[in-house]
């Protein structure tokens, strides 16, 4: 068993690597996920406007982050922008930045879809109370629109965890970067490191997605109830 | 000398080309219960919602507690705290208890104090009969229930108007008694100001001090309370009382 792979993964301080790219790769979908459904939230309310400018405008930040592919948004943020604008912040504030900015726009359009399936009634019993159109939206549309589109938030937070391991192209630690740089440095005394470094990684993807994934299912069935 | 609370004053309302209030003029003094009788779908319900600024209209003015209402989102605002009104579909928040219902607005729009809006919440829920529902959410409570809760969640705002928009006509006919009940209590013990849309003819009897009957957006009679009932002046108005078995 010398030369088995799996040694790899206890050797000198690699677990402790991967479980710090893992804890890199968590904290910016979470940072993302707070700023991005924050904003979000507020774009979605933009995107219910009457005015149509406005819609229009969120409407195209929308169309700009889901089509354009994250690695080029990545890109973007990494490459492109700070040499324009002559920022020089770490690759992981870059990355943070453009998946807040997406899932802003993804989860604008959840809340808009949310706020606009609220009846109507809702809104004007609450008018009806006095609430201003703010206090109506933060504390009877809102959420009523979260508990509508909770699942799909929950989904949306499994695929923003799931897609930092893009992260890797802008040269941030995440937990695929440092998995990488130990199967190159053990490639030639462990061939087989590579089976056992990406089987760790799957689990370790799977303990933080799988428990998101069980929640947006018990929460989709209780809506059903 | 009664004191005035609420004057109409030539008031009329379109939706593009189809006018749906024509000239409508009526006025309310303290205490007073006003029926709006007449057939579904003729705007006694717009008529209302243009009374607290649900719906706009065109021309005519609206003075209330003797200042001319001033048509602005903001000046709405204020004004829905001194009008109430309760919907058919009584419409709780389903996101929140009972009692977070009741005190949202108190608590938030007018400030008052958490403990205070609490203690409040209770005894009017004490009043409505329903104190052991305090923290039970709207989807627990049956129709009759969650309207009662729904006058109460208006009275906590202590109005000095309150709208009923036939807050009877989607409940079960055994659940109707306990809402109507408690609407007459309003006006018997707290002398409540209300305008009140209904197809209750009974209740409306009883309760009336002025009856508003429309058709087609025009005021046909508009008489003391129980003059229209024995002695209705119009041949529709005769029609209809007896097309509702009265």
């Amino acid at each position: 068993m010398e030369h088995s792979g799996i040694s790899v993964l206890f050797q000198g301080r690699n677990f402790v690597r991967l479980l710090g790219g893992l804890w890199t790769s968590v904290w910016i979908a979470a940072l993302a996920l707070l700023f991005g459904l924050l904003l979000g939230a507020l774009i979605g309310l933009a995107r219910t406007s009457k005015n149509k400018l406005v819609r229009a405008i969120f409407r195209i930040y929308l169309e700009f982050f889901r089509i354009v592919p994250t690695v080029v948004l990545l890109f973007l943020f990494y490459y492109i922008l700070p040499r324009q604008f002559g920022l020089n912040w770490p690759g992981s504030v870059m990355a943070t930045i453009a998946f807040a900015l997406w899932v802003s726009a993804e989860f604008s359009d959840i809340v808009r879809g949310a706020l606009i399936s609220v009846p109507k009634v809702q809104q004007e019993s609450g008018l009806a109370l006095g609430l201003s159109k703010w206090q109506l939206f933060i504390y009877v549309l809102l959420p009523q629109a979260f508990q509508l589109e909770l699942p799909a938030t929950i989904n949306l937070a499994t695929r923003v965890i799931k897609t930092t391991s893009l992260l890797m192209m802008i040269s941030v630690m995440d937990l695929i970067n440092v998995g990488q740089q130990i199967i190159e440095a053990n490639n030639q005394s462990h061939p087989t490191a590579v089976f056992w470094i990406y089987g760790l990684i799957f689990l370790l993807y799977f303990i933080v997605d799988y428990p998101l994934s069980l929640w947006s299912k018990k929460v989709a069935r209780r809506k059903q109830d | 000398m009664a004191e005035r609370i609420l004057e109409v004053k030539n008031l009329s309302k379109s939706y593009g080309d189809q006018q749906v209030l024509h000239d409508i003029n009526f006025s309310l003094n303290k205490g007073e219960v006003m029926t709006m009788l007449g057939p579904s779908g003729i705007g006694k319900s717009t008529l209302l919602r243009c009374l607290n600024g649900l719906e706009d209209f065109q021309t005519g003015e609206l003075v209330f507690e003797g200042q001319t209402i001033k048509p602005s989102a903001a000046n709405w605002q204020q004004l829905r705290q001194k009008i109430g009104m309760v919907f058919q579909s009584y419409d709780l928040f389903p996101n929140m208890t009972v009692l977070q219902n009741i005190t949202l607005a108190p608590i938030k729009v007018q400030k008052r104090s958490k403990q205070e809006a609490e203690a409040e919440a209770r005894k009017l829920l004490k009043r409505v009969q329903l104190a052991d529902y305090a923290d039970a959410y709207p989807r627990e409570l049956s129709g009759g229930q969650k309207q009662r809760i729904a006058i109460a969640r208006a009275l906590a705002m202590h109005p000095d108007l309150m709208l009923f928009d036939e807050v009877t006509a989607s409940l079960d006919p055994e659940m109707v008694r306990s809402v109507l009940d408690l609407i007459k209590e309003l006006s018997e013990q707290d002398h409540m100001t209300m305008i009140i849309v209904t197809h209750e003819m009974n209740f409306a009897r009883q309760i009336a001090d002025q009856v508003l009957f429309l058709d087609e957006g025009t005021i046909l009679e508009q008489t003391a309370g129980k003059d229209f009932f024995t002695n209705p002046q119009t041949q529709r108005a005769k029609d209809f009382l007896a097309s509702m078995d009265f």
